[in-house]
């Protein structure tokens, strides 16, 4: 579905993002991985041509992005920002209909489209009427994907969409996200710095150093078999958990098991223990 | 006396023209303001988009509102000539600066991760603008046409200057006039349209850009300019134009005069002495009114009409001095007098010639004129006393305060401070009485309808020779003001209507009688 050949950006002389190679099947996550300033948001950009490569390129189901016009392909791309990005000046509504209005839907099916997905995504309708300043983070960011998922994008990019978010309800809402339907057949690409948050979502990592791939596979791959001492130690502090997590044990995970003998104890034994 | 008359009154009586200046005056301003935000508004966003040009743009526009007023309407008119046009270019220039600088701020000022989110959603760079960069940058656009719009409605006064009409007249009019009622006609209402139009705005600023169509932003404009091209002193082809000034128009020894003495009907603008002898030499205007000695009428090659009727009051020129210190200083009243009978009005002429035209400084003009008749000698050991002269702001006052500078230090032991400069004749004749100043030439006609402002019945009782003013204007003020007239100057620097000596010279036209009735024929 998506594929990056040889991806590479230059800033100032200097690689921000250097022969970046991936591939990502339809309705899989992919996760890009790292520490801040890897060049994860760059890699990003470079999907949807908000910032042009200086080498390499991007294929959407085999087509080349280079050859589409910026504006076309971005219309079928959702793209979720860090701080929601709203228009400060539109009312919920209003942000949420940007995109239909540019591929020139009718306003009955806008209102359609906007009430269904403010129901899935747990938002009153009568925010609808608001201003995005009247709302909470947790709301925000809500309707940041709401906004995004309007005209049902076959991918959706997504740029630390819960970085904003304290962690409480950063833990809640990206459960919220995971389960919601409207995401399970997306092809998406996520990046984060939270390793947890990579390890739940992705169906795929990415991890980066310095604009380069450390390792690009599975996360059990990246768990069990790194590739380097750079991933291995990358992951170590939460390397219990996650390996907990990841152990499937008939059904269930050996972290859910664990976690129905005494809810809430393991988590907090483990945070603990990594300090 | 005019002085009882309420400012009320003054206004319903002068309503028609009042409300014709106002309407002026708005569509001058509205007028600039449309043309400066239709080209100031597209500036500022490709400056902001383009940083590298922001500075040579702001800076440019900047310069532009660092020059005068005056001096910019000065300098347009060879191009624009006079009225309207230049007026409004001018106050276009003006408005540049506030609606360039804000656009640019209101755009570079958009939070960048919006503009992001917005292109990554697919929207246009022109929808990126319309929707999002503009409607954000809204009030702080719309603060900069505020300012630019309330700056406007003050230098639109000024446009009365150059016959572009509006509330300038009534201001300028009434400074020159000496008649406060006037001023306040003009001010009260341009203070309230500039009070009025940026309320408006204020409403404007809190409108939300995001659902207006570019077409209904354009309907406003279109209806300024329809409405303001039909308020505005329409251009007059083919016949002959006249160009007096707010005073003039507004004194009974001028146009009023006119009318009534030799029925002159003519069409007239209101235009500053600045530069109503230029826009004349140009062919702008065909008949200005002026001063018999002005060094301009030889710069320009402009002849005086006899006033066969005799409506302009003789303007002797003589030094009016507070009585204080002659008594104090005897010698003074001598050393003055040296000059009295020295001077004819082509002589005058050509001194002010000398100063207008040929740039020559007034000390050298004045200093070369007495060594001429051998009364320059070099300055006398000083310390008895301080006489301080003081002038109106043009060359001959210059010049002869000069002259009496050089006579004092010549022939007295007195030291000698010049206040040159001083506005108009009621600033020069207020710094007198208050003791500001000792000295300053006057006119016997200026003297008589500008300070004494005799009631028309004592007005028509004094007869209009030379002698009869002179004698009057030196009695009264003596007894109302404690100044006294020395002997006149010699040159009569009366009131003149003025023409091209060629155009004059085609049409045979000598005398005010000959223009009347030229006008009456065609
Ligand atoms: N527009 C830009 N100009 C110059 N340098 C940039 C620009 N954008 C990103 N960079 C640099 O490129 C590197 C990668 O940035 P980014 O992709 O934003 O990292 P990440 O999203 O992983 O934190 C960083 O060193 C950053 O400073
Ligand atoms: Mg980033």
């Amino acid at each position: 579905m998506i594929k990056v050949e040889n991806l590479s950006k230059k800033f100032d002389g200097k690689f921000a993002v250097e022969q970046i190679n991936f591939e990502v099947a339809a309705g899989e996550t992919l996760v890009l991985l790292g520490t801040s300033g890897c060049g994860k948001t760059t890699t990003l950009r470079m999907i949807n041509r908000l910032i042009e490569p200086d080498f390499g390129e991007v294929y959407i189901d085999g087509k080349n992005v280079g050859r589409q016009q910026p504006e076309l392909l971005r219309r079928h791309m959702g793209y979720v920002l860090q701080n929601h990005g709203l228009f400060p000046h539109y009312t919920v509504l209003e942000n949420m209909s940007v995109v239909p209005k540019l591929l020139k839907w009718d306003k009955e099916k806008i209102r359609e489209r906007s009430m269904e997905l403010l129901d899935k995504l747990k938002l009153d309708s009568v925010l609808g009427k608001q201003y995005p300043s009247a709302l909470s983070g947790g709301q925000q960011q809500r309707v940041g994907l709401a906004r995004a998922l309007m005209a049902d994008p076959p991918i959706l990019l997504m740029d630390e969409p819960f970085g904003a978010l304290d962690n409480i309800t950063r833990a809640d809402i990206r459960r919220e996200f995971t389960e919601l339907d409207e995401l399970v057949k997306k092809t998406i690409i996520l990046v984060t710095h939270d390793i947890q948050e990579a390890f739940e979502m992705g169906d795929k990592i990415c991890l980066m150093d310095q604009g380069k791939v450390m390792q690009y596979g599975t996360p059990e791959e990246l768990l069990f078999k790194p590739q380097s001492t750079f991933v291995a130690s990358f992951l170590k502090e939460h390397k219990l958990l996650l390996e907990l997590k990841s152990l499937k044990m008939g059904e269930h995970t050996a972290w859910e098991l664990l976690e129905q003998l005494e809810p809430g104890k393991l988590k907090e034994i483990l945070l603990t223990s990594e300090g | 006396m005019e002085e009882s008359q309420s400012l009320a009154q003054f206004m319903v009586q002068q309503s028609g023209k009042l409300m014709s200046q106002t309407l002026t005056h708005i569509s001058l301003t509205l007028l600039s303001m449309v043309f400066a935000i239709a080209i100031a508004v597209p500036l500022g966003i490709w400056i902001a988009r383009s940083r590298k040009f922001s500075g040579p743009v702001l800076g440019f526009a900047g310069i532009l509102q660092t020059i005068p007023s005056i001096a910019l309407l000065g300098i347009m008119i060879p191009f624009l000539g006079i009225g309207p046009k230049p007026a409004i270019l001018a106050l276009f220039l003006y408005a540049l600066l506030p609606v360039i600088r804000n656009t640019y701020t209101g755009i570079t000022g958009v939070d960048p991760v919006i503009v992001d989110a917005a292109k990554g959603m697919g929207m246009s760079k022109w929808q990126i603008l319309i929707k999002v960069e503009l409607p954000l940058a809204f009030p702080v656009l719309m603060a900069g046409i505020r300012t630019a719009t309330v700056i406007n409605v003050g230098v639109a006064t000024l446009a009365a200057y150059i016959a572009a009409g509006g509330l300038g007249e009534f201001i300028f009019g009434g400074i020159a006039l000496n008649n406060s009622n006037m001023i306040l006609a003009g001010a009260i209402p341009a203070a309230l349209l500039a009070v009025i139009l940026d309320f408006l705005l204020s409403r404007v600023q809190k409108l939300s850009l995001k659902r207006v169509r570019v077409a209904y932003l354009l309907l406003p404009f279109l209806f300024i300019l329809f409405c303001s091209f039909y308020f505005l002193p329409s251009k007059i082809g083919g016949r002959m134009l006249a160009g007096f000034t707010p005073e003039f128009m507004g004194r009974q020894d001028g146009y009023l005069g006119l009318k009534e003495v030799y029925k002159l009907q003519m069409e007239t603008v209101v235009v500053s002495d600045a530069v109503k002898y230029k826009a004349a030499y140009e062919g702008k205007l065909d008949v200005i009114d002026g001063y018999s000695t002005d060094g301009r009428l030889k710069a320009f090659d402009l002849i005086t009409l006899e006033d066969d009727q005799h409506i302009f009051p003789p303007y002797y020129a003589a030094p009016v001095v507070r009585q204080d210190v002659l008594k104090k200083y005897p010698e003074l009243e001598m050393v003055l007098n040296k000059l009295s009978g020295l001077l004819n009005d082509e002589e005058m002429t050509g001194l002010n010639y000398n100063v207008d035209k040929l740039k020559q400084s007034p000390e050298k003009v004045a200093s070369d004129f007495l060594s001429e008749h051998h009364l320059l000698q070099s300055a006398l050991p000083g310390g008895k006393g301080l006489i301080r002269i003081g002038s109106k702001v043009f060359g001959e006052q210059y010049i002869l305060a000069q002259m009496y500078k050089l006579l004092i230090r010549g022939y007295s032991h007195l030291d000698v401070e010049t206040k040159t400069g001083l506005g108009g004749t009621q600033i020069c004749f207020d710094a007198l009485k208050n003791d500001q100043i000792d000295l300053y030439p006057e006119y016997t006609g200026t003297g008589l309808l500008v300070i004494l402002h005799p009631s028309p019945s004592v007005l028509n009782g004094i007869p209009k020779d030379k002698d009869a003013v002179f004698g009057y204007v030196k009695k009264e003020f003596s007894r109302q003001f404690n100044l006294t007239w020395l002997k006149p100057i010699g040159f009569n620097n009366s009131y003149a209507l003025m023409m091209r000596r060629k155009q004059a010279a085609d049409l045979n036209i000598k005398s005010i009688t000959d223009l009347v009735h030229y006008i009456k024929e065609n």
